[in-house]
């Protein structure tokens, strides 16, 4: 697939909230797809080469034994300088997506704040709580390499978090998220329609939602339920209320809390969703909301979380040392401890019954237009489904996700 | 309007120690700044393209034209086909120390060549 081509930026979904962005920031950004689309297909593999090649045999002639940890790996991958190189090209490319994202936004940012506000002032679909405390894990990290993460507040009613997350989305994931980014919140969607086809939620609830993204397919597919996209970065959903109003929907309220501190009533949600949220909060938080979340659920109700699908015992210790980078050095620190966590465990002990969990993959609703034939071409995800066996991969079809989760 | 220093925010570190991979963290940070100088002589090289396009329409080349200027879908590729031809011409040393580990017999040492195949 060497010679398969990301679209060019200026092919993302626009509204009325959407930056501007000159011809500059546009081939910029179109610069760094193309880097990180080079660093993923063609830079990266060559990491497996000179680990047989000359990591590993060194690493058994100085110890006597082959490496048998994935620290072991990252820790003699570490002297090696082709993987120095890689591993030095791929974090620089993420500083300098977050720079020009930054930059982009923050050029405009009185603009754009005007532009959020009329679209947030005055309505009872977004809540704002000016007291809230940021959980202790998430201010310790600025998760992806992103100065600041997804609450810091630079100027009053700021938006930057929120609109640098959307317009840099496209570079981080190198367009295989489809134009509007929501890949993964349609491929939910076509999982529970497809899996579950009598559920008919009227109460959902999108926890660690963020902009909101993966929010609005839900809201699509069930245009009768009430639906809350709940966040912790006043910023995140700012801008998630202003981007979901300005793109017309209004059955979706935006609500700035810490999950584990929520004030909804017991046993009020049809539908729990999360969405790629578990990996970026501590062990403690995870098992303290969980609880939450069994609490929030009605009887008969769904609990749905996309992640990475966790180590086996027989992963790879090559898979597992690739999979785990982001997190020593993309700033995703609770990943490691996630991939090694048993995800059935944790929702068991949240109180689920254990003969009504399940897990599955899915893949995204296909694309028309130019994110179709790419769509798919680079997945972080798609060796990680390869490992959970129940899907086959197929590289023109859209993005492929782990599910898992639970019945109330 | 709020003051905010635009350039100082952009550039702002993310918090946790930066990880330096090479042997020696100066060489990292002058990769940085090529590959950032390497970012702008393509978005240099996109905006001369968007000219020349505009000069073989007959469209006014003016800055608001190149701004709103959008690709059609063969422009599109040709684009971004240039773009991985060029990221390629400029990783060719990343490449070639690939081919290396790959295979050993483009290894040999130019010294010990002669003497080695004296007889061939
Ligand atoms: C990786 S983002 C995922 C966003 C979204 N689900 C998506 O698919 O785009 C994780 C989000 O979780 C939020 N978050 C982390 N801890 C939280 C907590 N305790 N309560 C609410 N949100 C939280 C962060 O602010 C961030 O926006």
């Amino acid at each position: 697939m060497a010679n398969t081509l990301p679209p060019t930026f200026d092919r993302t979904g626009r509204h009325a909230l959407t930056p501007a962005v000159d011809h500059d920031e546009l081939a910029r950004f179109n610069f760094l797809t193309n880097l990180n689309v080079h660093l993923g297909q063609q830079v990266s593999p060559g990491n497996r080469s000179a680990y047989e090649k000359r990591v590993k045999p060194a690493f058994k002639k100085a110890a006597g034994r082959d490496p048998e940890t994935r620290q072991d790996l990252r820790k003699a991958m570490r002297n090696d300088p082709y993987y120095q190189f890689w591993a030095a090209l791929r974090r620089n490319t993420m500083e300098q997506r977050q720079q020009s994202g930054r930059h982009v936004v923050l050029r405009q940012l009185d603009d754009l704040i005007g532009k959020a506000k009329s679209f947030n002032d005055g309505k009872d679909t977004l809540k704002i709580d000016g007291q809230m405390k940021v959980p202790r894990y998430l201010a310790r990290v600025d998760n992806h390499c992103m100065p600041g993460s997804y609450y810091t507040e630079v100027v009053a009613d700021d938006i930057l978090a929120g609109a640098n997350y959307e317009t840099g989305l496209f570079v981080t994931t190198a367009g295989s998220m489809s134009s509007k980014g929501d890949g993964g919140g349609r491929a939910i969607v076509n999982f529970v329609k497809k899996s579950f086809a009598d559920f008919k939620p009227k109460r959902i609830l999108d926890l660690g939602a963020g902009i909101g993204v993966n929010t609005l397919p839900l809201a699509d597919a069930f245009p009768e339920a009430e639906v809350f996209a709940v966040d912790a970065g006043a910023p995140m959903v700012r801008w998630g209320h202003a981007r979901a109003q300005a793109m017309g929907y209004d059955n979706v309220k935006f609500i700035h809390a810490d999950g584990d501190n929520l004030d909804f009533e017991h046993g009020s949600f049809d539908w729990i969703q999360t969405t790629m949220f578990w990996h970026e909060t501590s062990t403690t938080a995870i098992q303290s909301m969980m609880k939450k979340m069994f609490d929030l659920l009605a009887p008969g109700g769904l609990f749905l979380n996309v992640e990475q699908p966790n180590f086996k015992p027989d992963t790879p210790l090559y898979d597992q040392f690739t999979r785990d980078w982001d997190a020593w050095y993309n700033n995703e620190p609770f990943w490691s401890k996630l991939h090694v966590m048993d995800v059935f465990e944790l929702v068991k002990n949240a109180g689920f019954d254990p003969r009504k969990l399940f897990d599955g993959g899915t893949e995204a609703d296909i694309e028309q237009g130019q994110f179709q034939p790419w769509s798919s071409t680079l997945s972080r995800h798609k060796h990680e489904l390869k490992d959970s066996g129940d899907v086959k991969h197929n590289q023109y079809k859209g993005e492929r996700w782990y599910l898992y989760g639970g019945w109330k | 309007m709020t003051e905010i220093d635009v350039n100082k925010l952009a550039n702002a570190k993310a918090k946790g120690k930066r990880p330096y991979f090479f042997d020696d963290p100066a060489v990292e940070r002058v990769l940085s700044i090529t590959m950032a100088v390497a970012t702008e002589l393509a978005v240099t090289r996109e905006r001369l393209d968007t000219v020349e396009r505009l000069l073989e329409d007959g469209v006014p080349v003016t800055k608001a034209n190149i701004d709103s200027y959008r690709p059609d879908d063969d422009a599109a590729q040709e684009r971004q086909q240039w773009h991985a031809d060029y990221i390629s011409r400029i990783l060719r040393i990343v490449h070639q120390e690939l081919e290396a580990i790959e295979n050993e017999s483009l290894n040999e040492d130019s010294e010990k060549l002669a003497d080695k195949y004296a007889a061939a």
